[in-house]
């Protein structure tokens, strides 16, 4: 008789467990599956400045590989820096009407009218890195003013005290561009409340090494005794750290710079070309770009009325921070884009 | 009066480079020291070697659109080549090669399929690109270089008896083009070809195989003008290609005052202009003017040469047919 109690109380107790397993994958297929549905077959149109440079790949690559997961179709376009190109792009994306546009502003103003545009045809905009003159659904890249203020602390923390100078150089990207105008308002913000410090230079580069290190030469030449530099990005940051070598004056001025943690910019810190990196990484912000996606497609507000900022986070590195594996490798992303 | 109507274009940049320097010498602390004028060249040497590689090409009445992609492309698939494990003079062999082979094919356009070169060269410098992104620089558009590149940094980072080696380069280069211009019989050949085509080709100068070498040589020339600027910042950004360069190179080569037409000018006018505009810009950067400024100033200065050119020369019946492109 035991045998059997055992055998049934068994037998009853592994009835129940399966029906709780049962009842559980109910449980969640009751959420998955609207959620699947809400992404399935949707487009994402992709449409960075350039396809060619590491943050757009990083963006892109990830934002790629999700929309794979779940059954979303993705279109990117490259065209390739110019302002042109690129509004014709997005003027046919509206007209194909995709149901997300992630796409990054040349500057501030080009692509403002287009952007309201989509949003009033029912698309969903993501905003990556370079703010616009508009708000659309959503904006993903750090908070490009307080990590300006981040770069002019460290600047303050060190010139004009020590036996150091007061004298700081600013390499800006296009002046227009959001990146460089946002960051440059942030450093000068901190510097404002230090008029002890002064600014010798504030020149612009066009996010190309090469003419950031004939200014550089230049200023170096005409301030010896400089303390320090803000380059707004570490692509062109090279050619700056360039001239400071060839000066002779490494160690002695210090550059400090940001960027999206490729890894040219960990070998540019281990190398001793930047003393300060503030690393915005690009890959996590292809996965907060992803994220802002699907929160949009489940959720699905009217387009342009949530207005988000999704500030992607940021860290200053040193040389220090430097490890194997802190960088991503471009090249994984550009063959994801491919 | 006659005396100033002899004045010639590269006169007259000549005299406002001059001017512009005392202006400066005397307003700007700083500027007139050995340091700051090897500065002034130093960012002007490669600006000037691609100078040389057009005039060449300009004095026989053609022009070369594509230079700056051919530089780029080449020079950056050398460097990838060589980060992928190719040993660094095969790459620069390699890449020297595509160089070559590219201009080789520019000249057979215009040389043999008779394509006017303003079309060739605007179609193999978007080719060039186009094929070099799809297919060469597979990553991202800016090739960093690899670490251990030994002496070919000091190309672009070097000194030579405190002189940087950049400025050492294009002086070569440029020398090396003056004689080869002046003294030699493919020189020769260049500019009584650039002057009269079909008197050349009368006169029995080979013109089809001289084209084709002009070609190659603004190919060479480019791609060492390439090696100085990657190995300067450590990194060769073929995003070049689409910014105005080759228009400032053409800049450059007709401000000096050569002639679009050809059979005019030499690397003299070459070097004159880079040093207005180095001067101009070195100038600008130490009084910390705006960039937006700074273009103004810029074009301003350009355009006031050419006025000054225009009263100066008038143009006659025979200027104004040869002197248009």
């Amino acid at each position: 008789m035991r045998i059997w109690k055992t055998l049934l109380s068994t037998a009853v107790a592994g009835l129940i467990s399966s029906l709780t397993i049962v009842q559980a994958q109910e449980m969640s297929d009751t959420f998955r599956d609207p959620a699947l549905d809400a992404m399935k077959g949707k487009t994402i149109a992709y449409l960075p400045i350039s396809l060619g440079f590491d943050l757009a790949q990083a963006w892109g690559g990830v934002v790629k590989e999700e929309a794979n997961h779940y059954g979303m179709k993705f279109v990117s376009q490259d065209p390739n820096w110019s302002t042109d190109a690129m509004a014709q792009a997005l003027t046919n994306l509206i007209a194909q009407k995709p149901d997300v546009i992630v796409t990054q502003n040349p500057d501030l103003q080009s692509l403002a009218r287009l952007l309201k545009q989509a949003n009033a045809q029912g698309i969903y905009v993501i905003q990556a890195n370079m703010q616009g003159a508009v708000q659309t659904d959503a904006f993903v890249g750090p908070d490009l003013i307080g990590m300006g203020e981040e770069m002019g602390n460290i600047v303050v923390n060190s010139c004009g005290k020590n036996g150091k100078s007061n004298k700081i150089a600013i390499v800006q990207g296009v002046l227009t561009g959001g990146v460089s105008f946002f960051e440059v308002q942030g450093v000068k913000k901190v510097l404002a409340a230090h008029p002890d410090l002064q600014v010798v230079s504030s020149q612009a580069a066009d996010w190309d090494a090469s003419k950031a290190r004939s200014i550089t030469e230049t200023v170096l030449q005409q301030n010896p005794d400089l303390c320090a530099i803000v380059d707004v990005w570490d692509g062109q940051a090279r050619g700056t750290g360039a001239a400071i070598q060839q000066a002779g004056k490494r160690g002695q001025v210090m550059l400090v710079t940001a960027g999206g943690g490729a890894q040219s910019m960990c070998d540019a810190l281990s190398d001793g070309t930047f003393d300060y990196a503030i690393n915005y990484n690009a890959v996590g912000m292809g996965r907060d770009i992803a994220t802002t996606i699907k929160m949009l497609l489940q959720a699905k507000p009217k387009a342009g009325s949530i207005k988000y900022m999704a500030y992607s986070p940021y860290r200053t590195m040193t040389k220090a921070d430097v490890k194997e594996g802190t960088c991503w490798n471009p090249d994984t992303y550009a063959k994801l884009l491919k | 009066m006659k005396w100033r109507l002899s004045l010639s274009q590269e006169q007259i940049v000549f005299v406002l480079a001059v001017l512009l320097f005392a202006v400066f010498s005397i307003l700007l602390p700083g500027f007139l020291t050995a340091q700051n004028l090897l500065t002034l060249l130093r960012s002007v040497a490669v600006f000037g070697v691609l100078g040389v590689a057009m005039v060449i090409v300009v004095i026989g009445r053609g022009i070369d659109l594509s230079i700056v992609a051919n530089m780029a492309i080449s020079v950056a698939w050398t460097f990838q080549l060589a980060n992928e494990g190719v040993p660094l003079p095969l790459a620069i062999a390699l890449g020297l090669g595509f160089a070559l082979l590219m201009s080789l094919i520019v000249g057979i356009l215009i040389a043999y399929a008779e394509i006017p070169p303003l079309f060739a060269t605007l179609a193999m410098g978007t080719f060039i690109y186009g094929f070099g992104r799809a297919h060469m620089i597979l990553g991202i558009d800016v090739v960093y270089l690899p670490r251990d590149i030994g002496w070919l940094r000091s190309i672009g980072q070097g000194f030579f008896f405190g002189i940087p080696s950049a400025v050492i380069l294009a002086i070569v280069i440029a020398f090396a083009a003056f004689l080869l211009l002046r003294y030699t019989k493919p020189g020769r050949f260049i500019y009584a070809m650039g002057d009269n085509y079909a008197a050349a080709r009368v006169g029995g100068v080979p013109v089809r195989p001289v084209l084709v070498f002009q070609y190659l040589l603004a190919g060479l020339i480019a791609y060492i003008a390439g090696v100085i600027t990657a190995t300067s910042v450590a990194a060769m950004n073929t995003r070049i290609v689409t910014s105005n360069l080759v228009y400032d190179i053409i800049l450059v080569v007709v401000l000096g005052g050569v002639g679009l037409s050809g059979g005019k000018g030499g690397v003299r006018n070459v070097v004159v202009g880079t040093l207005l505009i180095g001067i101009l810009l070195n100038g600008m950067t130490i009084m910390d003017i705006q960039y937006t400024v700074q273009n103004l100033i810029k074009s301003s200065i350009l355009l006031i040469a050419i006025i000054v050119d225009s009263i100066v020369n008038p143009r006659d019946e025979q200027t104004a047919q040869q002197g248009d492109i």
